[in-house]
């Protein structure tokens, strides 16, 4: 039974770092404790936008990330809110110590925003793709972990954001994204809260980022063959809406997790933690597994490792499968 | 004393308009020195308790910190710790935390009984130091390399904040300056030419494994620091007449960030310490406190 007959129909908007870019220009006009510290590449995170309005909140400290996140704290500190931006795989594992000590340990309000993060990226290859961002930002005592899905909930994600008491880890992309959301009031973004895309029945699909959009696809092809999804975007890993997964879990006892990520210590990992402490159940899981990727084009590469709505159809269809043989 | 349950030391909120502390009854260079005796006295006494600790980087430092919080160079308020035109000091080598809370006691950020809390359960007086636990501490520290892009950070705030008037003094180790953060940090202050920033390296020549000169042998540092555009004093650092002129010189620079490479001797007072680098990360012994104590009786 199909509990909605809404049809996705995908469209591209705006990439995620362009959101995020204009969002923080926007907030940046009224809020002026916002400063912006760069490492060198914010005509790539689009927080060059912020410093073309601000030169005098907006720091380039060249290519040197642990410097950049330790000037972030201390200006946090000192009572600046600070966005901190770089590529998201050199923000998180060039200066993770810093994001550790200087940043997690004393609490610091620090907004770390990581771009060009997945595989997504395409022909730059592996180097500058982050696939475990999420894992190690997770890893952060104290830190929100928000992975938005499309422009308009990344909007809402900055906004939400600079009006959390506390460190942030951001994660946006390079491509453009498909639209999720058609406006701001159908996505009221808060952190530690998920927003159901479609109800259903029958298993529940939990998707964070590009991954949204995929299982909204996949939503439309289950029901074309009798499988009643229910998609969650869960845009915030940490905090997790544990009350969603519940309801989740218990009314339709199935659960695919889709994220662009490795398999350990994503959102996949936080889901089936969460499941098997409130409501166990079946869970699958769309990821890249465990292993570096390769220069190609985004939707190849996608495709090549696993992160298609037709790999999210299969999951579920096994998902549901194993919740029917008990 | 009862079980130390999560202590957290606070004190009130600063007010929004700040002040600073009126330099009044500076004691002079010979009463500065007595004050660094009793805080050698007290870094021994809470380590050798604490059955460990970093005794000997806390000794070759303590002669510049009594000197920076004692003689009116550092402003701050330790009723107001959160004061934000407060000058700040940031201990990068957070192992010599018994320096930092040995003069934070002496200038009554909090109640000198908490130093026999060093280390234990509860005490807010950790291994290394713990800014939210403990007024006074503007950082924590204990990862090195990192407290200098902190007080970066700090210094930017004041001059893009609209432009306040604090100062920012960091203090490293010179083991630490293997960090590859710091010389970020170094390129960084004065490309923009952050001036109200000084770096002290505890130059005492001696860290955890071995001495400095077989671990990785950087020397000369000022030369280096010169070559990265900043201003350097280079002093003996227990020596307290030439640390109050290098204070008075580098707060008078502009335009540049500063750095005072101070010569310092690991475990500074206590004879048989300082014959013996092994003592890093060890305390005295409860047996050998006394005659360490005897060394430094007025």
């Amino acid at each position: 039974m199909v509990a909605t007959s809404e049809r996705y129909e995908l469209k591209l908007g705006k990439a995620t770092r362009d959101a995020f870019g204009e969002a923080l220009r926007e907030i940046g006009k009224t809020d002026e404790r916002i400063v912006v510290v760069d490492g060198d590449v914010s005509n790539s995170t689009r927080t060059e936008w912020f410093g073309q309005d601000h030169p005098d909140r907006f720091f380039n400290l060249g290519i040197a990330e642990s410097n950049m996140v330790g000037v972030a704290a201390g200006l946090a500190a000192s009572g600046a809110v600070p966005v901190v931006a770089s590529f998201a795989c050199f923000l998180l594992c060039n200066a993770y110590d810093q994001l550790r000590m200087s940043v997690a340990f004393p609490h610091l309000n620090v907004k770390a925003v990581g771009s060009h993060a997945g595989i997504s990226i395409g022909e730059d290859g592996p180097s500058q793709m982050a696939i475990e961002d999420v894992s190690l930002a997770c890893s952060l005592p104290g830190f929100a972990v928000l992975v938005p899905a499309d422009e308009v909930a990344t909007r809402a994600a900055v906004k939400a954001m600079m009006a959390h008491d506390g460190p942030v880890y951001l994660r946006v992309g390079r491509p453009k994204a498909p639209v999720v959301y058609e406006t701001e009031a159908e996505c009221a973004f808060q952190v530690g809260q998920a927003n159901q895309r479609r109800d259903g029945s029958d298993l529940t699909i939990v998707a964070n980022g590009l991954m949204v959009a995929a299982a909204l696809q996949a939503h439309d092809v289950l029901a074309e063959r009798g499988i009643s999804a229910r998609v969650l975007d869960m845009a915030s890993v940490k905090p997790l809406d544990e009350a969603a997964l519940e309801r989740a879990a218990r009314e339709t006892g199935a659960i695919v997790v889709a994220e662009e990520h490795l398999a350990h210590g994503g959102l996949g990992s936080v889901v089936a933690m969460g499941v098997a402490r409130l409501h166990p159940c079946p869970v699958g899981f769309v990821n890249v597994g465990d292993t570096f990727a390769e220069s190609g084009p985004g939707d190849e590469l996608m495709e090549k490792y696993g992160l298609t709505s037709g790999d999210v159809v299969r999951a579920a269809e096994q998902v549901v499968a194993r919740k029917r043989a008990g | 004393m009862g079980t130390l349950r999560e202590q957290t030391v606070t004190t009130p909120a600063a007010p929004a308009t700040p002040t600073t502390t009126p330099a009044t009854g500076v004691p002079d260079a010979g009463e500065l020195a007595e004050i660094a005796r009793g805080l050698r006295r007290d870094i021994l006494t809470m380590t050798t308790r604490a059955g460990s600790g970093h005794p000997s980087s806390s000794m070759s430092a303590i002669d510049i910190v009594t000197a920076l919080y004692c003689a009116g160079i550092l402003r701050h308020d330790p009723k107001q710790p959160q004061l934000p035109d407060r000058d700040r000091f940031i201990l990068s080598k957070g192992h010599a935390s018994p320096a930092l809370y040995a003069i934070l006691a002496q200038q009554g950020y909090f109640d000198r009984g908490l130093l026999d809390t060093l280390r234990q359960l509860g005490s807010p007086l950790e291994g290394h130091p713990n800014m939210r636990r403990l007024p006074g501490v503007e950082a924590s520290t204990g990862s090195l390399g990192q407290g200098l892009s902190i007080g970066l950070g700090h210094a930017l705030h004041a001059r893009n904040g609209g432009g306040r008037p604090y100062r920012v003094y960091v203090m490293t180790g010179d083991g630490e300056m293997d960090e590859g953060q710091i010389w970020e940090a170094i390129m960084a202050g004065a490309f923009h030419r952050v001036d109200n920033l000084t770096l002290i390296v505890d130059h005492n020549q001696a860290q955890q494994s071995n001495l400095l000169e077989r671990v990785l042998d950087y020397r000369p540092l000022a030369e280096k620091l010169r070559a990265f555009r900043w201003h350097v004093e280079e002093i003996d650092g227990h020596d307290m007449p030439a640390i109050l002129a290098a204070f008075d010189r580098v707060r008078a620079v502009s335009g540049q960030p500063q750095a005072i490479v101070a010569h310092t001797v690991k475990g500074k007072g206590v004879s048989f310490v300082e014959a013996d680098w092994t003592y890093h990360g060890r305390a005295v012994t409860k047996e050998d406190l006394p005659r360490a104590l005897a060394e430094l009786a007025g």
